[in-house]
């Protein structure tokens, strides 16, 4: 961890008899009171609290959720609906957690955009940042899979669509695709198996996230947090201790983001979901139009923009894996986006294509939209492969402030 | 400052605009009528402040009983859901004697005989067939859904421009719409009209303007004067068609109403909370320039 | 916004009411957040609305017993004949674990109705006397076969570890020959 001023004084002499045995409290001090924070932080740097606040706020509902819902094929709608009809508080507790699922991309979304615009994935940050993308992969694991659970129409045909992408891996070595998604399925169809094997998933991946949470809070101690000039901490004047100011600004911010999950948890519980999933799963009968989770669309269109099968799968796993490699692409010396005047555009380009994508993925994939699908899914990868390797050999940064202080106070000061 | 508030903004803009995807598709629910307008109606049930009106459901209950009941269940409500706050509201006495109207099978007696016993007020309603393929035999090879949670299941699509299209998602989460499943409903029941002369229609089925396909198995249920209530409300199709869907949405989301109410006071008390915050911030920043 | 930056760092900011008001609702609302995650685990409306059962005695005739289940624990309900009735009262109540008369066991003008929670008030077993072919233990009630209780006709404990009678669940006569149990 970064070497600081420790000013814990255990009071009392169960706090000393502690912290000469287990100091607990004194890392907790160290880390989350003394620990100095860039005094320039913006409400974006909010978002890694807010995330914290999610993750608890899905676990508990989802352990009160998993003490009423049945993972049997024949029962499991009708116990979410015994939840949200006669469970005392389950028409808060079962909202709670799929309102909760969206919040939580909603934040991750910011979070990362964050990270790319101020360029936070860069050295020494490079661990945190990939922590950040596996983090990233668990948590989209983690929503399909619980998607999957009150089967309905939307539950049962987006397992079915998003299982047979493994099909594809038959144009690889013939039948291994097959035998892969009949493995998932535990038989030759979607069925019960499948639903109580997700279920189990759905209830381990979570804990996989604590430690992979846990993880990226401690790499990003050791490193520090970046800040909108991408400037490291020199001097003491560049930082503030995190406890009072961070947490007030923090705290501020999570109860503003309380208030939007609570509009939709308490007047909107239905707004983010697929009126689909209320009919029960039914394999005899697709809906007329498959659409994941809207935090998955961006992805889905980039599936579907690509013709061919294999080539689809590849290019949308791609467009995940691809964000590990940032710190390595970006070539650029100077991290925060702010000093990059072209860099800057192609950034807001890209975060249009990312909801451009969305866009199109809640549509049919069919005439016009296949062809935008692929002009976006284009410019999603030359971001990455073109802009970010290639725009720093002829872009000039403009004139940055000598220090995190100087940004703050303007010139003059220390 | 100026620069964090402006981010402030933004972000909460793109919040609900990522938020706001969904729009495109959660109103796109099984049986909309694709590519058919289906306008909005006014419920008191609607947006942030809404709740049911338990008069309302009451005719709406009546309507479901004497029309929609003869082919669709409604398995999910117990009768002593009728009686509880925020629904209907039946007095219990009246919910006890309406139930003993049904029969469900009973415990297996000492012979192993299960006899049927009149319903109690814990029972929920009985299902009308013993199972699908009995209940499409009796219709001529349709299947009438089960309605406890119809209004849910079907939903509105959006039917305007693609560059309105994030307005009309940001105007609905503002105003908290939805009552899709409603309008769907009410729609339906009232689109019955005559087939087009181009339109080739199919034995036994019937011409509905809403209705995916345009072709639907049952036939228009509703029509003026089928002497369905007795609190003087006027005997119109309309009517029946507004108060059944309007019952059908409360059997979708029977806790709408004590969802508001809690809603409210948790959005009062986080306002308070979030204002306090921002008080206490500004407090502890006032010494740091920043 | 004045003063220099060194300084206002170590500067400890006063903690007075609204910098801490603030933080406090904040508390405040997560502790009331708890509530429903607790009260999730209470009975369910479905339970609850099982919680009274009712029960025909119509069909029970004299020296017959009935089963029923209610909020998923046996009751059981014996129809006594006269002799039996008059050897619950005739106990001398001194000679009880748990002295209770029978009258206070039954209710006034049913007295040949005895309604009992069918578990053994030692461990939580069934005790056996409901069938005819049932050993009813030493006192031609009820006998617990998991650690010998002996019950009398009126349910009281006569021998055995159990510390008390079998308890009487709380019920109405709605008719003469209908109870309202719960």
């Amino acid at each position: 961890m970064s070497s600081h001023e420790d000013t814990y004084e255990p009071k009392g002499r169960v706090s000393k008899w502690m912290d000469e045995r287990l100091p607990i409290a004194r890392m907790m001090h160290g880390q989350f009171v003394d620990f100095p924070t860039p005094r320039n932080l913006n409400y974006l740097w909010t978002f890694g609290g807010i995330l914290t606040f999610c993750l608890v706020v899905q676990i508990a509902s989802g352990i009160v959720l998993a003490m009423h819902y049945i993972p049997a094929e024949s029962m499991a709608f009708d116990s979410v609906q015994h939840i949200k009809r006669d469970v005392n508080y389950g028409w808060l507790i079962q909202p709670l957690h799929a309102v909760g699922a969206s919040m939580f991309f909603i934040a991750v979304y910011i979070h990362i955009f964050r990270g790319l615009y101020y360029g936070s994935y860069k050295e020494p940050r490079e661990v945190l940042w990939i922590l950040g993308v596996l983090i990233f992969l668990v948590m989209m694991a983690t929503g399909f899979l619980g998607y999957t659970l009150p089967w309905g129409q939307m539950s049962f045909w987006g397992v079915t669509v998003i299982t047979n992408l493994f099909s594809s891996l038959d144009e690889v070595i013939p039948g291994l695709g097959t035998a892969v998604v009949t493995w998932l399925w535990g038989g030759y169809s979607v069925s019960g198996a499948t639903l109580t094997r997700f279920f189990s998933l759905h209830y381990l991946l979570p804990f996989v996230l604590c430690g992979l949470v846990a993880l990226h809070i401690w790499a990003l101690h050791v490193a520090g947090q970046n800040n909108p000039t991408g400037l490291d901490i020199k001097t003491k004047s560049d930082s503030l201790p995190m406890s009072p100011y961070a947490v007030s600004k923090d705290l501020f911010a999570l109860s503003v983001f309380i208030m939007l999950f609570a509009w939709f948890v308490f007047f909107a519980p239905d707004y983010l979901g697929h009126a689909d999933n209320y009919i029960p799963a039914n394999a005899l009968v697709t809906p007329a139009h498959i659409v994941p989770e809207w935090y998955f669309l961006p992805f889905y269109a980039i599936l579907r923009a690509i013709p061919s099968k294999l080539g689809g799968v590849i290019a949308m796993f791609g467009a995940i894996a691809v964000l590990a490699f940032v710190p390595w692409l970006d070539t650029s010396r100077v991290r925060s986006a702010r000093y990059r005047p072209y860099f800057k555009w192609f950034f807001w380009l890209f975060a249009f294509t990312c909801l451009a994508l969305g866009y199109l993925g809640s549509l049919p994939a069919e005439g016009i939209y296949v062809m935008w699908a692929r002009i976006f899914t284009a410019y999603y990868f030359a971001f990455f492969l073109l802009v970010m390797p290639f725009l720093s050999l002829w872009e000039t940064p403009t004139q940055m402030p000598g220090s995190i202080s100087e940004a703050v106070l303007g010139k003059g000061s220390k | 400052m100026i620069k964090s508030r402006s981010i402030a903004v933004s972000v909460l803009a793109f919040a609900a605009l990522t938020g706001g995807y969904s729009a495109s598709f959660a109103a796109g629910g099984g049986g909309d009528g694709h590519g058919v307008k289906i306008e909005r109606q006014e419920w008191s049930f609607s947006g942030p402040s809404g709740k049911y009106d338990s008069q309302q459901l009451q005719r709406g209950f009546g309507v479901y009983k004497e029309v929609c009941a003869a082919c669709h269940g409604l398995s999910r409500i117990a009768f002593r859901n009728l009686a509880q706050p925020g629904g209907p509201a039946f007095n219990v006495e009246q919910v006890k004697a309406l139930a003993a109207t049904y029969e469900v099978p009973d415990e297996p007696d000492d012979e192993g005989e299960v006899k049927p016993r009149p319903a109690r007020l814990a029972d929920r309603f009985p299902p009308l067939f013993a199972n699908e393929k009995a209940a499409r035999a009796a219709q001529n090879g349709a299947l009438p859904p089960d309605l406890s949670i119809i209004a849910k299941a079907r939903g509105v699509a959006y039917s305007g421009t693609w560059y309105q299209h994030p307005i009309a998602m940001l105007k609905d989460i503002a105003t908290a719409y939805q009552e899709g499943g409603a309008d769907y409903i009410y729609a339906l029941m009232t689109g019955y009209k005559d087939a087009p002369a181009s339109m080739k229609m199919s034995e036994g089925m019937n011409y509905n303007t809403v209705y995916p396909g345009h072709q639907i198995a049952m036939a228009a249920p509703l029509s003026d004067g089928l002497d369905l209530y007795n609190d003087g409300t006027p005997e119109t199709a309309d009517n029946y068609a507004r108060d059944v869907a309007a019952f059908l949405s409360w059997t979708s989301d029977p806790t709408l109403n004590e969802r508001k109410s809690l809603g409210w006071m948790v959005m009062i008390f986080l306002l308070i909370t979030s204002v306090l915050l921002y008080i206490s911030k500004r407090r502890i920043w006032a010494s740091a320039k920043h | 916004m004045e003063g220099s930056l060194a300084s206002d760092a170590d500067e400890p900011t006063r903690r007075d009411f609204l910098t801490l008001a603030g933080p406090a609702f904040f508390a405040v609302g997560g502790a009331m957040t708890v509530w429903p995650f607790v009260h999730q685990m209470n009975p369910d409306a479905g339970a609850l609305a099982l919680a009274s059962v009712e029960v025909d005695l119509a069909p029970v005739e004299e020296g017959q017993a009935i089963t029923i289940m209610w909020r998923g624990k046996p009751v059981f309900i014996r129809h006594r004949t006269k002799k039996e009735i008059d050897e619950a009262r005739d106990v001398k109540l001194t000679n009880l674990p748990d002295p209770q008369s029978d009258t206070a066991r039954t209710k006034a003008g049913h007295e040949k109705w005895l309604v009992l929670v069918g578990i053994c008030t030692h461990l939580g077993c069934i005790p056996k006397g409901q069938s005819l072919g049932d050993v009813k233990g030493d006192y031609e009630g009820w006998f617990c076969p998991c650690h010998g209780s002996h019950y009398d006709n009126s349910g009281r404990i006569r021998k055995g570890p159990a510390p008390r009678n079998l308890e009487v669940p709380p019920y109405q006569f709605q008719s003469d020959t209908q109870i309202k149990i719960g």
